[in-house]
């Protein structure tokens, strides 16, 4: 029978099926932080129980750091102390840890990749809703909660029910200062927030195959933001490439036989999915957030809905959402000003969100009344920005880096935007309070972000 | 887990569409490293003013609303995958959850914590809102055991999903861990495959 990608990795791993329940399914790779993962590590300890298999299991602390002086003691002591508990659990446990300052440390949903933890055909959770950035592989990967954690931990497996399949298509060709963001914002903003719910996605059509492996992972990466589980891309030669070499990877016999597992890795001829939905990419533009949910989007030259435009059902929580952005109905977003600007997160802390805006920032000068902070998600990441020379060109532009971490993206570290503060942020969730209380958070990508770095206010990249 | 039985409340109404995880917990009080606390900080920045105080028009800080029911808008829970949600929830004293809609990964940890959300009609939905907004004291009875949801005030009732394995769970007050341990044999048979 032909299948889709998604099922002939669900059924791979299936240990056993409850009755009237849902599936008890084998994860072949386990990431834990320090914010979901010490009370899961409590209840082993209560249980009397060991990490069933450690060596499928990665720590790397992240959300909590701070991104400059980390060669110093953190500061706040209630992060501190979560940070030590990570450590001391991995130690206790037997787990292999990337701690602060450690040179693989970074955001956990870059690190995996990198460093070849994340292969295609594998089951992937951690306790991180943004686990679907390893879906870019062709792997199976989704956020769990920490009861799920202990699980993990505790048997290798999971419980969960079978989600239904999508498949989002996307043809043609990008305009030019279109990014893999701009496909993620105008494929929530269609879909909406909750859109996906119930539903794993796999995305294909030329556009996806045209796409580098940095940017395949941005657009999993935004899965959960309409509600999908997560989101994959079947492997291929772009995969290979990124993955050959890597550590963790296979070598010599063992590459040449994982490749032929691989490349049975796609959706049969004939498969058939419980949604399809094609997007022709020609017609996006440089999208921008106007709202409190990543699903409230718009191309950055259009305006903000009119309230007759919104189902009435929605009117008081679209308002609501307008009154705490002090935008209004009909508002244009090109021109506004900006006080802040995030580059980085698990959605495009990588190298070529780096190398996008270096390049945009290149021979320009950083506009004065703008808060810059350049975060890469990895000590691998600030490596090779530093191996390309693209700091001399930040520097030059007036630009300093960051060290790594989760940063400004949800802000449990000092990196806080101040109440009322707009931030154009190349993160993935603008809620309420997301980035600071009272933070007004203005999602896009990492060029609509340069562009605002240089001129101060909501500017469109194609027309600076 | 405490064994979950039929529930008859009074209901707080949360009628606001998209409540995502990072209301329910703001991020600054995830840092805690035991399950314990989190539901006074439930709601936290639309609860306090800045220096701690209560907003007098939040909901939770009305002493009319009470209950072990909360009712809110549709996709309930959306954002994070942060178990805290659940524990807020739970930590506050809620015990069901009713929405025309949630978010999955919310759905599965309220009901890894002993907290049923329960997916009801929106025409049925907005009757609840109707109900408790007319009459702070209007309760609704969830019925767990015959999946059955009654709005007391018009005698309307649904019944509502659940799978039948976590319908067991919840009323014996068991948890996946136990289950998953008991399968150790199966788990070693699917890794010698």
């Amino acid at each position: 029978m032909a299948k889709t990608l998604f099922d002939k990795i669900w059924d791979a791993h299936i240990v056993s099926i409850v009755e009237n329940g849902p599936t008890q399914l084998y994860i072949d790779r386990h990431f834990c932080h320090e914010v979901t993962s010490p009370q899961a590590f409590d209840g082993l300890r209560k249980r009397g129980l060991k990490v069933f298999r450690p060596e499928r299991t990665l720590l790397t602390a992240d959300h909590n750091i701070p991104t400059i002086d980390q060669d110093k003691p953190i500061a706040d002591p209630v992060s501190r102390n979560q940070v030590d508990t990570l450590g001391r659990n991995a130690e206790e446990f037997g787990l292999t840890y990337f701690g602060m300052l450690h040179p693989r440390n970074g955001i956990v949903h870059v690190v995996g990749p990198e460093n070849g933890y994340t292969q295609p055909g594998m089951t992937i959770v951690c306790g991180d809703s943004h686990t679907s950035t390893h879906g870019a592989f062709g792997a199976i990967a989704f956020g769990i909660g920490t009861s799920e954690v202990e699980m993990v931990l505790a048997s290798q497996c999971v419980l969960q029910s079978r989600p239904k399949t999508m498949r989002i298509n996307f043809e043609g060709a990008l305009k030019p200062g279109v990014t893999a963001k701009d496909m993620a914002l105008f494929m929530i903003a269609e879909l909406t927030t909750g859109g996906a719910t119930g539903y794993f996605a796999e995305y294909a059509g030329e556009a996806v195959r045209n796409l580098s492996m940095g940017e395949r992972l941005t657009l999993c990466n935004l899965s959960i933001e309409m509600g999908a589980r997560g989101g994959l891309i079947a492997p291929d030669e772009t995969t290979f490439s990124y993955l050959k070499g890597r550590e963790r990877v296979p070598e010599g016999e063992k590459w040449d036989q994982a490749i032929s597992y691989w490349k049975t890795l796609k959706t049969d001829e004939g498969a058939t999915f419980d949604r399809e939905i094609t997007f022709d990419v020609s017609e996006i533009e440089p999208m921008i957030t106007y709202g409190t949910n990543p699903g409230m989007g718009m191309p950055i030259n259009s305006t903000i809905p009119s309230l007759n435009q919104i189902d009435e059902a929605g009117r008081v929580s679209f308002q609501k959402s307008l009154d705490y952005m002090g935008f209004k109905p009909g508002d244009k977003m090109i021109g506004k000003p900006v006080d802040y600007v995030f580059l980085g997160s698990c959605t495009n802390g990588r190298i070529e969100d780096f190398r996008m805006f270096a390049n945009f920032v290149k021979g320009r000068k950083k506009a004065e009344n703008v808060v810059v902070w350049l975060v890469p998600g990895s000590w691998n990441v600030e490596k090779q920005i530093k191996d390309e020379g693209l700091d001399a060109i930040l520097k030059e532009a007036g630009f300093e880096l960051r060290q790594p971490g989760c940063s400004a993206c949800l802000a449990m570290n000092e990196d806080k935007v101040p109440a009322g503060k707009y931030a154009v942020s190349t993160s993935n969730r603008n809620f309420e309070g997301r980035q600071g209380p009272g933070a007004r958070t203005l999602l896009a990508s990492p060029l609509v972000a340069a562009a605002a770095a240089i001129t101060g206010v909501i500017t469109d990249p194609e027309k600076i | 887990m405490e064994k979950f039985q039929t529930i008859i409340s009074t209901m707080v109404p949360l009628p606001i569409e998209n409540v995502d995880t990072d209301q329910i917990i703001p991020a600054r009080f995830l840092k805690a490293t035991t399950r314990e606390g989190f539901g006074d900080n439930l709601f936290a920045d639309w609860r306090y003013e800045k220096d701690g105080s209560l907003k007098k028009d939040f909901v939770l800080n009305n002493p009319a609303c009470k209950g072990s029911v909360l009712i809110a808008g549709k996709n309930f829970g959306s954002g994070s995958s942060r178990e805290h949600a659940a524990w807020a929830i739970a930590g506050y004293g809620f015990q069901v959850v009713i929405s025309s809609f949630f978010a999955d990964i919310f759905r599965n940890n309220a009901l890894n914590n002993g907290v049923l959300p329960v997916v009801v009609s929106e025409s049925f939905l907005s009757g609840l809102f109707d109900a408790v907004n007319t009459n702070a004291e209007a309760s609704v009875t969830v019925d767990l055991q015959n999946q059955k949801i009654t709005n007391n005030t018009t005698g309307a009732t649904e019944s509502f999903e659940i799978n039948s394995y976590k319908k067991e769970c919840l009323l014996k007050g068991f948890d996946d861990i136990d289950y998953l341990l008991s399968k150790k044999e199966l788990i070693l048979e699917y890794e010698l495959l």
